[in-house]
């Protein structure tokens, strides 16, 4: 019997699994050891080969979760407060990101403008100047804008930064769009708003997904931009949080680690639901790269 | 298209009104870098507090200078903040505090914290606390106090086994600089001048040197280890600050005291330490306020300190109060005080650390002799803290601005006479009511700030004596400052290493990347949808939280790498030595690469996925049909289908690369040496630690930018214009 050319031997098989599970091995190892520190109650610093927590315990979830601030009004539960920010901010930079991303990659895959090649390479170059320098300018603006200590401020912030990628991302993706279909559509009667609207936008969806995913991440992980533009414990984000569990004289891992946990988790499920979503989406027969 | 406009504005507008209005300033604002017990101990203070409400905010430490800068000079910055004294000359040199007036009580303070605070004779902060480094120990394993230091190495043998004498933080200068002050050294004199080289500091590495090869003292200790070895039994003593007493807390698990630091039986001298006096400072505008003045004296007075001792054994840093018996912890850190030797408060104080803790890095791996560990240190120093450039006038920098203005105008003026021009300029209209918000948003916020950014090159020296210097920082960056080309630490040396960088990374970020989703992208494979999660994993993760863990796996004492080979040593038989992995450039390179591997593989991954969604089923059918072998197939149809889709992908994934600052900076920290560093790395130590040379951060900015565009310029930009990158496929 013949075996079908393109199944693989089991032998091939084998080894495909082998390699994954190294690389899935490589991938997990840190984050087993943030896992170990996270739940040890007494750390004696030993090196180990497979990191388990000594003494388990929850209390360091429990000290970083139980912050509080009194105020006038009463206390205020402090890590909600900022979870809550660290979500509001991350959606709404993803949404404004992909406000102002999509119409752009939308008109730089379909039209042809003067300037459309300078303003790509413009685009292109914001990548690669290193923010050491723009920072104290970019408060400053903000400072004129009166959109300092706000979450306004910060996202409008995150946003711009992101509609760079956003637009070389999606423009893509729209290109990958067969034009015959809004076409289609305008001969129907459609205005070339509504074709966009009704055809491309749901057509490019997976496309537009990931890119506020990517968006969102880099909001919700940012921790100097926020640090210095926020100025209310009630206003921070989860990274600073987090970055003042590392101090110049003491350095509390294991809250640092309680804390990473904590704030990895949003992130996490938000990829594995996306990923499902997405690949369904595909199969579907959705977009062609 | 008029709707569309309207849409966009109100789903703007909406969103920004949800997300609220700024604030207003709130009556007296403090901010602090307290966290645990100490933050406590300031709500308990403030509670007597009876005048207009305190606004206290917590800023991490890694951020609060640079916040203060901010802030401050645009009046949104705090009234009152609580900061170390030896900031105090460069907040001076900043103008962001202001001289402490009647918010310090006269005759109540300490000789050595009022000197601290004291600056051309102005107080300029009112003295909280002390803070300084005293002898531990647990009274289980060790019983007194040892005269000497010496003494106490004698413990060698007596301990159970594992266990060290001492432990003792030898690696950075601030836990050395007591060991040094034994042997008569001084970290800078009351001129600037760096002290730690010549016999004095030669000694002190000879001597550090003996303790770790006799193992009295671990190797390696930073901080977190001299906790962690003390708090676990593994140090009969430890010397620490009052912030290990608080880490211990009440249920500590060893039983511990505290003792002032033994002497040098070597020169008969006491070890001092540095001493750090916790002040209350006020800004410019907060001095003004007589509020906000008495709000610094609370914080001061006499109640607070009892407030605070309650918390903590950090001792007041006023002579009128007495706190608890004789041997408390508290009672000791006071003795030591007054021995300690306060840091010095000049801006110049900034530049000290990282050159002394280098020196000794490098000494102590024995990677050179003593001396010439500690002329290097200099030299390091000279470098960073040279005189300022000449200032230079900025004629003809404007002319050359006003040319070429002129210049670009004419050439616009010219264009709009052409009737093509205009006729393609009147098409174009349309297209840009699509791309409007775009260029207004990376134009205000991305842009300005990086032109503004940019500028700063031009410019040396901060606020006091900010000046036009013209090229001079280029000048001075390329021409090596001076020294030879490539000189470590020079421009060409770092940018060869970026090079390196750049290039190993994008190699294994694209091979494993693509390996892994070629395998991923089988339809017989099992397990499909798990595998591409977990593998996702290293993306999901904040970065600088993964950059961290792997710091402390490459750990040569504690971290994982060491446990990995001790585990297969035991496995095996084998004796495989653990690597000191940021003691060589290649292994501390390797540990970096590591690092970003880890972190980037995951995004080539799902691109590749992406791109592999593209390569048409037909096309390997027909080659299948035509006889072609599976690695004909991939070789010949599938990588020359998805080439063109990883191109830009990898173009950007280089550029990010070039400029990745989180991993370097917190997985080697440049070590051994800074040769490790890559220029944005390099760029981000001039700006932050090395005396805020701003302008010559943002001249290492520009020249990064510069290379990046001309040489992307003519291949990628190409790319980009002509086939995007399309990762957003798939995940």
């Amino acid at each position: 019997m013949t075996r079908e050319p393109d199944q693989p031997s089991l032998l091939e098989s084998i080894g495909a699994h082998v390699v994954l599970i190294l690389a899935v091995i490589f991938a997990l190892y840190p984050v087993l050891w943030v896992i170990a520190l996270a739940f040890s109650g007494s750390r004696p610093p030993v090196a180990e080969m497979v990191p388990l927590p000594h003494d388990a315990t929850l209390a360091h979830f429990q000290e970083v979760v139980s912050t509080t601030k009194a105020t006038p009004d009463g206390s205020i539960w402090l890590f909600a407060r900022q979870l809550v920010n660290s979500l509001v901010v991350s959606i709404a930079t993803a949404a404004v990101g992909i406000i102002i991303a999509v119409p752009t990659a939308y008109a730089l895959a379909r039209f042809k403008f003067l300037g459309k090649e300078r303003g790509v390479r413009a685009l292109l170059a914001t990548q690669m100047f290193p923010t050491v320098a723009s920072l104290i300018p970019l408060y400053l603006l903000l400072d004129r804008l009166h959109l300092l200590d706000s979450r306004t401020g910060l996202v409008v912030c995150y946003a711009a930064t992101s509609v760079p990628f956003a637009i070389f991302q999606l423009r893509a993706a729209f290109e990958a769009i067969p034009v015959d279909l809004e076409e289609a559509a305008m001969v129907d009667g459609a205005t070339r708003f509504e074709a966009f609207l009704r055809v491309v936008l749901p057509a490019a969806r997976p496309a537009i997904a990931v890119t506020a995913l990517f968006a969102f991440m880099s909001a919700y992980n940012e921790f100097i931009l926020a640090a210095t533009l926020l100025s209310k414990a009630e206003m921070f984000t989860l990274p600073i949080v987090l970055q003042s569990y590392i101090n110049q004289y003491d350095t509390r891992n294991d809250l640092f680690a309680a804390g990473a946990i904590l704030v990895s988790v949003p992130v996490m499920a938000l990829f594995y639901v996306a990923q499902r979503h997405l690949v369904a989406g595909l199969t579907a027969g959705g977009v062609k790269g | 298209m008029k709707a569309k406009s309207a849409l966009f504005a109100t789903l703007l507008l909406t969103l920004l009104m949800l997300l609220g209005s700024p604030a207003f300033a709130a009556p007296i604002r403090l901010w602090h870098g307290y966290r645990g017990d100490e933050e406590k101990a300031l709500e308990a203070i403030l509670a007597s507090w009876k005048g207009s409400p305190v606004e206290t905010l917590a800023v991490p430490y890694d951020a609060y200078l640079t916040k203060l800068a901010a802030a401050i000079p645009v009046g949104e910055g705090p009234d009152v903040y609580i900061d170390s004294h030896e900031r105090l000359g460069e907040l001076r040199a900043r103008k962001i505090v202001g001289p402490a007036g009647d918010a310090l009580e006269p005759g109540v303070f300490s000789a050595p914290a009022l000197a601290a605070v004291t600056l051309d004779g102005v107080p300029w902060a009112v003295p909280l606390s002390q803070k300084c480094l005293a002898l531990y120990i647990n009274t289980d394993l060790a019983k007194e106090a040892p005269d000497t230091l010496e003494d106490l190495a004698g413990l060698i043998g007596k301990l159970p086994p594992g266990t060290y004498p001492l432990v003792y933080e030898v690696k950075h200068v601030y836990g050395m600089a007591a060991l040094f002050s034994s042997f008569g050294g001084t970290l800078l004199d009351a001129n600037d001048s760096y002290g730690f080289f010549g016999p004095p500091a030669e000694q002190t590495l000879a001597f550090a040197r003996d303790l770790i090869d006799r193992h009295v003292i671990p190797d390696d200790a930073d901080g977190a280890l001299v906790t962690s070895f003390f708090k676990s039994g593994q140090a009969a003593y430890a010397v620490s600050g009052p912030w290990l007493a608080a880490d211990l807390g009440d249920k500590s698990p060893v039983k511990w005291r505290v003792v002032p630091l033994p002497k040098l039986r070597a020169t008969g001298q006491p070890m001092r330490p540095l001493l750090t006096v916790e002040s209350v400072m006020l800004s410019p505008k907060g001095a003004e306020k007589a509020e906000a003045r008495a709000l610094a004296r609370l914080l001061a007075s006499a109640e607070a300190a009892q407030i605070r001792a309650r918390f903590g054994p950090t001792p007041s840093a006023r002579v009128d109060v007495t706190i608890g018996a004789g041997d408390a912890p508290v009672q000791v850190f006071a003795l030591q005080a007054k021995t300690a030797i306060p840091m010095s408060s000049s801006p110049t104080m900034h530049a000290v650390w990282d050159p002394a803790d280098r020196a000794i890095a490098k000494f102590l791996r024995r990677n050179a002799t003593a001396d010439v560990a500690l002329s290097e240190g200099k030299h390091r120093f000279d470098d960073v803290h040279r005189p300022l450039p000449p200032r230079a006038s900025p004629v003809p920098a404007l002319l050359a601005v006003g040319v070429i203005g002129l210049v670009l105008a004419f050439q616009w003026v010219k264009r709009s006479r052409e009737e093509d021009w205009s006729t393609q300029l009147r098409q174009s209209w349309s297209s840009y009511r699509y791309v409007l918000h775009a260029v207004l948003a990376v134009g205000l916020l991305v842009i300005v700030p990086l032109v503004i950014g940019a500028t700063t090159s031009l410019t040396a020296g901060n606020d006091e004596n900010l000046r036009y210097v013209g090229f001079a920082n280029f000048i001075s960056i390329l021409t090596a400052r001076g020294g030879p080309l490539l000189a470590s630490g020079s421009f060409y040396l770092v940018l060869l290493v970026t090079l390196l960088w750049t290039a190993c990374n994008i190699v294994f970020h694209v091979g494993i990347g693509a390996a892994l989703a070629l395998l991923l992208s089988r339809p017989t494979l099992r397990f499909r949808a798990t595998y591409r999660v977990l593998l996702i994993i290293p993306w999901a993760v904040p970065s600088y939280v993964t950059a961290l863990a792997w710091k402390g796996m490459f750990h040569r004492e504690v971290g994982a790498i060491t446990g990995l080979i001790l585990g297969i040593n035991r496995l095996f038989g084998t004796s495989v030595e653990p690597i000191a992995w940021f003691s060589r450039f290649s292994t501390a390179f390797v540990a970096n690469l590591t690092t970003n591997i880890w972190l980037g593989f995951p995004f080539m991954m799902v691109v590749t996925l992406g791109a592999l969604t593209g390569v048409p089923d037909d096309v390997l059918e027909a080659a299948r049909v035509d006889g072609a072998t599976r690695w004909q197939r991939l070789r010949l149809v599938t990588l020359p289908i998805i080439r063109p889709t990883l191109a830009p992908a990898v173009t950007l994934g280089a550029i990010w690369t070039f400029n990745m600052f989180n991993v370097v900076f917190l997985v080697s920290g440049g070590d051994p040496d800074g040769t490790t560093d890559i220029l944005v790395s390099e760029a981000y130590r001039w700006a932050f630690t090395r005396e805020n040379q701003y302008g010559y951060a943002a001249a290492y900015a520009v020249l990064i930018f510069l290379m990046l565009f001309l040489t992307t310029r003519s291949r990628g930009a190409k790319k980009i214009a002509a086939t995007p990158p399309s990762p957003a496929e798939v995940v």
